[in-house]
């Protein structure tokens, strides 16, 4: 398998074409939006809780088939989670779901539905925001 | 597609200049590299490399203060750099070339030396939409420090600038400063700049160019624009990074106050004042970038001796032959206007593919292109697009490295149909 055919691959392309969790929630409980400025890519995340359990999330957003597969790989991994969980959720644990080799510019576009979500999190239930995350100063914190 | 449309015409035989460069001698991907991306920066000739390290090797010191030989030397060296300069943009003295740091540095030092001191409330302060953030973000900025008004000429549908507006967006307002770019980096239109120019000087504005795309691909002449600044960059034309040029006419610079403040661009400091330099010193605070102006002179020789006017043909061969390319491509759009009114810049958009996996597909065959907004965001706004995908060209572009971004492309739009 090439290098890119590796990178690009079905699960990829599949989430890219058919988002999981795509749309928006009416009065959601809390909210966040984000930009990945290297390349444009935007993604927003509403977010319901049943108590601390995140009972419904969504996204919108365009970019590249790497931020959205992502945030819709994540969308898949923390319904039913509770907010604590998924504020300490680590970086890896995502990218093994995405599980392709990503240079550093591409991590950005891959973490980019997590930082918002744990900024989201934050907003709605106070959950700490990872000073490891990066990208934490390029999101509106608003 | 793999006929080839351009010859080398008398002067430009761009296999025989890609020899200069080494790195081309060096597979990307077990590919031989296509660099579709010199609009971000050139790649550097032996010639360049060769004067940095011949530089370092016989002649280095510190300038200006030494009296010493080696000092004596080093300070000749740039000195004869800063006239290998004016001559390469024909301006009346060398006097009037300042060394920055790069083109962002050049338009900052005019932004907060001469903006801070002229611009005030009721004044306008122009740029247009398809700036680069570098001649855009100072202007609004020290623009709102002082209280002025800041505005941006429009950008039409075809990527050019919407002259039509220029008195509606001017709205009554004292023009004070003009802020426009003579190439646009994301789309290649090349402005009609004297005209501005006039337009700018008949309302009492002084007018700021950035010529970092036009330098490279076209002569620069600063008087024949008509511009009070020109800036441009020394990694764009082949030079080494971390040199850049501001050209100011001498009379303008002399009543400018300096922006970064230091060693070298004082007359005299006691602890109750102190006096500056005469120019271009009062502009040139601490130690300069020595080599690279030694770098940057052997870079406008470099260019010279091949010739602008042959770097101006190749380049518009290719891109007549590029837009030629792509249009074949299904669901591909181009930006900007037609091949005779832009550089060897091409913008596009792939439709169902984000610029970065189109940079990342074609990149596993070798080939570099740019994607993002190309610091260049209001004009995407104005383009309804995020980002692009850019390929652009210089002087060792072959056309079969367009032919093989085609390729690349026609294979992006195939993984994700």
């Amino acid at each position: 398998m090439s290098e890119l055919d590796s990178l690009y691959r079905e699960v990829i392309l599949d989430h890219f074409k058919n988002p999981r969790g795509h749309g928006v929630i009416a009065d959601p409980d809390a909210q966040a939006e984000g930009q990945n400025p290297l390349c444009g890519d935007e993604v927003a995340i509403m977010v319901e809780f049943d108590g601390d359990t995140i009972s419904d999330v969504k996204f919108q957003g365009r970019g590249c088939a790497i931020s959205q597969a992502a945030t819709s790989m994540l969308m898949d991994m923390v319904k039913g989670r509770t907010a604590d969980e998924v504020a300490s959720m680590s970086r890896d644990e995502l990218l093994d779901e995405v599980g392709i080799p990503l240079t550093p510019v591409r991590l950005k576009c891959a973490l980019l539905g997590l930082g918002v979500l744990k900024v989201a999190l934050h907003k709605g239930k106070g959950t700490p925001l990872p000073e490891e995350w990066a990208g934490l100063d390029e999101l509106d914190l608003r | 597609m793999s006929e080839v449309a351009v010859t080398a015409k008398p002067g430009l035989d761009a296999r025989r200049v890609r020899a200069d460069f080494p790195i081309f001698e060096h597979p990307v991907h077990g590919r031989p590299l296509a660099y579709l991306d010199s609009a971000a920066s050139a790649q550097k000739p032996r010639q360049v490399l060769d004067a940095m390290r011949d530089f370092y090797e016989t002649s280095y010191a510190n300038i200006h203060r030494g009296v010493y030989e080696l000092a004596e030397r080093a300070t000749d060296a740039y000195e004869a750099a800063r006239e290998t300069t004016r001559a390469f943009v024909n301006a009346p003295a060398a006097r009037e070339i300042v060394f920055t740091r790069n083109v962002t540095a050049a338009l900052n030092a005019v932004a907060y030396g001469w903006g801070l001191d002229n611009f005030g409330p009721g004044d306008l302060v122009l740029a247009t939409e398809m700036e680069h953030h570098s001649n855009f973000v100072p202007w609004q900025y020290v623009a709102g420090r002082t209280g002025a008004d800041f505005a941006a000429i429009p950008v039409d549908g075809a990527g050019e600038l919407r002259l039509e507006d220029l008195e509606r967006v001017l709205a009554g307002r004292r023009l004070k400063l003009l802020a426009c770019t003579a190439v646009s980096n994301s789309l290649g239109t090349i402005n009609p700049v004297p005209q501005l120019a006039d337009w700018a000087h008949e309302h009492g504005a002084v007018v700021v160019v950035d010529a970092a795309q036009a330098a490279p691909h076209r002569r620069l002449d600063v008087q024949a624009l008509g511009a009070d600044f020109v800036g441009f960059t020394g990694h764009k034309v082949c030079g080494p990074t971390g040199i850049g040029v501001l050209w100011g006419r001498a009379d303008v610079l002399e009543r400018m106050s300096p922006f970064e403040l230091g060693g070298h661009m004082i007359r005299k400091v006691t602890v109750e004042r102190t006096t500056w330099n005469e120019i271009p010193h009062r502009f040139e605070a601490g130690t300069a970038p020595i080599a690279e102006a030694v770098g940057l002179a052997a870079a406008l020789d470099y260019v010279s001796g091949i010739g602008l006017e042959a770097i101006e043909r190749h380049e518009s061969e290719l891109t007549e032959y590029a837009l030629g390319q792509l249009a074949e491509v299904e669901g591909l759009r181009v930006f900007g206007p037609p091949a005779d009114r832009r550089v060897g810049i091409v913008s596009f958009e792939l439709e169902g593919v984000h610029p970065h996996d189109v940079a990342q597909i074609v990149d596993a065959e070798g080939v570099a292109v740019r994607a993002g907004h190309h610091c260049n965001q209001p004009l995407m706004a104005r383009l309804g697009v995020a980002a692009t995908t850019r390929a652009s060209f210089y002087l060792y572009t072959l056309p079969e490295e367009i032919d093989r971004l085609v390729e690349g492309l026609v294979r992006a739009r195939t993984l994700f149909r």
